[in-house]
């Protein structure tokens, strides 16, 4: 027992305890750890001291600065400005350069297409895809069909000023007739079983006569008598087994009665020339540049 | 007299609730004017039954009704908010389970709101409720003052969930993360709110015991904060009474500084104080134990409230908020780092002298485990709030593992071990049902907890190393979708993570239905084997 017999010892740990008890709860008296105390006093000079190095405390109209000048967009258009100064160059010869003689410039074509994947996949993959596979009303970029042209003058001029938008009045425009109010219902199906049987699927042979005078007095004017499609016009190629909408009867009666207007942003104002260079000529490698 | 009062008011509500269902301009409030109609009404026929009946002399002794409600509502929220947690983890790693049919009330952009109300206020929140009566009651050695203002609080609490559920599956919110219901329900949890206060205050009043002891501190503070957390955060102005929108007064970076300073300080002392409160009673009183340090319950205690204050814009780093304001919301989570851990430390301390029981009793065990995860989240959160950290980890599912490391960990863990406590003493019992049922549920919650936390950790990190990734010439290399799908393994070990929690929680609310069903599983004793 200690010395004091006003003190209440906790049998176990020999330690006195404030003398009060809750519910049969008791407290000891031990101090406080003296790592923990020595632990919080070094946070809280480290603290003064960083707020000391960094911008930290408000005053009336501003804050202080903190004696190291850090800011948070300091630091990120430093990181910028690094790689922009370490690509200055070869951005201002990308900016210039023809892309039709790009392959021969090796170090320029491996810039360009490294920029233009990033560029890509910041801004494009949203809709075609990271791997540009693209998918049902956003084309596939990896295969060799093309709606408005795959050469790189066509590429760029897609992504500077897109389609069909309201934005940029040199936009790609185009528009589909309609034909749920022209056709009657079996001229409907006729012409549906006429794009079966040009595209090499199941049809209806009778339907699909009767629909080729359809599909030439109404279609073929823009898509052409051989309904390979038209790039001046962003018509499709009917004849192959790649569909932007679905090759399914389904889907083409839906095409063939309500049209399909599909929308792509303009990129002139947002992409830097250099960027916009850069993705054209990734574009244009993924598989079916002209 | 006070009942005619009441049935005016009750009339008025209900008169007010009709013409609201019939003018309302939305679903959600349309359904929420025809709840409270029907709530009103039948207390208003409740009221009126009783009224000019003889006065009925209040009883002697401490109030457990309510507790007895609230522990049953804990263990009930309790398993809804952990099935609706797996619930929405399967949709991140299956995308198709947002089925079609369900649309848009089975979407995982309203679950996920459901997810996070259910488990931090109808779970966590009766949990507080009923563990702060009960505790109260006991270390102040008084009745619950204001007689039946305690079942207000109870019933007025779980309404007030029942209006934020419903009303996040018909599409109402204001979209402040943990502030998601609208304004009305937030007006009724103001009143609800105030009420608690009284009933606690009222009864710390009362008391006969001469001091106040530090469970009480860290629970008062809960309440009183929360109160004024909440009304800042909900300052809006209703678009029109008779519907669910409204327009928050704050707007562009001072509404998210309003409501970070309102989401970590739910945390500081929703999660964190009021918990501490639990833990202050519930360890000394299972382990048989006094508590460690009188002084550092003290010192931690003011430390805590004081910082944990501060530290909101730690949320917002690298955002529109001015540098000044994230320095400060940085060192100030830092230097609360060690007033966190005090908590641990008298926590784990007081089990001085009664290590050996972590080997027969699997509630100290819960205990150990939650109070070790709280020493570890309230380290992780300071190491997150460092500038240079948070670059990586912000917006990454590291902060969802942080969270939940925290939430299972801690309020979870430390919450069973409550429930498991108060079931056989409100019910008059010797202990738990099954024992053995109680390990089960250890090892299920503990297994589940890891997997959870670390495949967040895997994936967090990797996410954030693969968004800030660029090659030679400083071009990004990843799109955010690849990040996205290099994710899914981990998204599956997560959601079996929460299938194993919830197990546990099942397992711990059929045991909770056995003891008060009455009875104990003949078993031997935990450690020994059977005969």
């Amino acid at each position: 027992m200690s010395s004091n017999n006003d003190k209440d010892i906790d049998d176990v740990t020999g330690i006195d305890t404030t003398g009060h008890a809750w519910d049969g709860i008791k407290e000891l008296n031990n101090p406080l750890p003296r790592w923990w105390l020595w632990c919080f006093y070094l946070t809280i000079i480290w603290g003064v001291g960083y707020t000391i190095a960094y911008p930290a405390w408000p005053l009336i109209n501003s804050a202080t600065s903190g004696m190291l000048g850090y800011s948070t967009r300091g630091e990120v258009a430093q990181e910028i400005a690094r790689f922009e100064e370490a690509n200055a160059e070869i951005s201002a010869q990308l900016a210039s350069a023809d892309l039709n003689t790009l392959a021969e410039n090796t170090e320029l074509l491996r810039f360009a297409n490294s920029a233009g994947a990033a560029v890509f996949r910041n801004n494009c993959s949203q809709c075609h895809g990271s791997g540009a596979a693209g998918f049902v009303g956003y084309p596939n970029l990896l295969d060799d069909d093309w709606l408005w042209g795959g050469d790189f003058d066509n590429i760029e001029y897609t992504i500077r000023h897109g389609i069909r938008n309201e934005e940029d009045w040199d936009a790609r425009y185009s528009e589909m007739t309609a034909y749920d109010e022209i056709f009657t219902n079996e001229e409907v199906d006729a012409t549906v079983q006429y794009v079966l049987q040009i595209s090499g699927q199941e049809h209806d042979a009778t339907l699909a006569a009767a629909g080729e005078e359809l599909f030439l007095n109404n279609c073929a004017a823009c898509h052409g008598d051989n309904a390979m499609g038209n790039y001046d016009l962003g018509a499709p190629n009917l004849t192959d087994a790649i569909w932007l909408y679905g090759g399914d009867p389904a889907s083409l009666e839906e095409t063939v009665r309500y049209a399909r207007f599909g929308v792509m942003p303009p990129w002139g104002e947002r992409l830097s020339e250099a960027e916009i260079k850069a993705v054209t000529a990734y574009v244009h490698q993924l598989g079916g540049g002209e | 007299m006070g009942n005619y009062i009441k049935l005016i008011a009750l009339g008025c509500t209900a008169l007010f609730a009709a013409v609201a269902a019939n003018w309302g301009r939305d679903t959600a409030y349309i359904v929420h004017a025809i709840i409270i109609l029907g709530v009103s009404g039948y207390m208003f026929v409740r009221v009126l039954r009783q009224i000019d009946e003889p006065v009925q002399a209040t009883p002697d002794g401490y109030m457990d009704d309510v507790i007895r409600a609230g522990v049953i509502a804990t263990g009930l929220w309790g398993v809804v908010g952990f099935l609706v947690g797996v619930v929405i983890a399967f949709q991140l790693a299956f995308p198709q389970l947002n089925f079609e049919v369900l649309q848009p009330y089975g979407n995982f952009g309203r679950l996920r709101p459901l997810h996070t109300s259910a488990v931090i206020f109808a779970f966590g929140g009766n949990a507080l409720i009923m563990s702060s009566f009960y505790i109260v009651q006991r270390t102040c050695g008084a009745r619950l003052w204001g007689g039946n203002l305690a079942w207000f609080v109870f019933w007025g609490y779980n309404l007030f969930i029942v209006l934020a559920a419903t009303g996040y599956l018909l599409g109402a919110t204001q979209s402040k993360e943990y502030a998601e219901p609208e304004w009305y329900v937030d007006i009724w949890l103001t009143i609800v709110w105030v009420a608690f206060l009284a009933v606690y205050l009222g009864t710390i009043f009362k008391r006969t015991e001469k001091h106040i002891y530090v469970a009480n501190w860290f629970l008062l503070s809960f309440i009183v904060t929360v109160a004024m957390l909440h009304i800042v955060n909900n300052i809006s102005i209703p678009v029109s009474i008779w519907g669910s929108k409204s327009v928050q007064i704050f707007s562009g970076v001072q509404d998210a500084m309003t409501q970070w300073w309102y989401g970590h300080n739910a945390v500081g002392f929703f999660l964190t104080a009021g918990f501490l409160g639990m833990m202050y009673y519930f360890v000394p009183k299972q382990a048989g134990r006094p508590v460690f340090s009188y002084k550092l319950s003290i010192i931690h205690f003011w430390a805590l409230i004081f910082l944990y204050i501060w530290a909101g814009p730690h949320h917002l780093h690298y955002t529109a908020l001015p540098d000044w304001a994230s320095t400060l919301g940085m060192v100030f989570s830092i230097i609360l780092w060690m007033p966190s851990w005090g908590g641990m430390i008298n926590g784990l301390m007081t089990l001085q002298g009664a290590w050996d029981k972590l080997r027969t009793d699997p509630i100290i065990r819960m205990m150990v485990i939650s109070l070790a995860f709280y020493g570890m989240s309230t380290f992780e959160g300071p190491m997150m709030s460092i500038r240079a950290v948070n670059s990586l980890s912000h917006y990454t599912d590291w902060t969802i593992g942080h969270v939940h490391s925290g939430a299972l960990g801690w309020n979870g863990m430390i919450t069973f071990a409550a429930l498991y406590f108060l079931t056989p003493k409100l019910w008059g019992r010797v202990q738990m049902y099954s024992m053995s049922a109680i390990n089960w549920h250890f090892w299920l919650a503990t297994i589940g907890i890891i997997l959870y936390a670390a495949s967040m950790w895997v994936t967090g990190i990797m996410e954030g190393l693969m968004w800030r990734e660029v090659d030679a010439n400083g071009f990004l290399v990843n799109s955010f979708a690849d990040t996205v799908s290099a994710k899914f393994p981990m998204y599956v070990v997560r959601a079996l993570g929460g299938v194993l929690y919830l197990a546990g929680g099942l397992i711990m609310v059929w045991n909770m239905y056995m003891t008060i069903r009455g009875g104990q599983r003949v078993a031997a004793p935990v450690g020994v084997p059977a005969e």
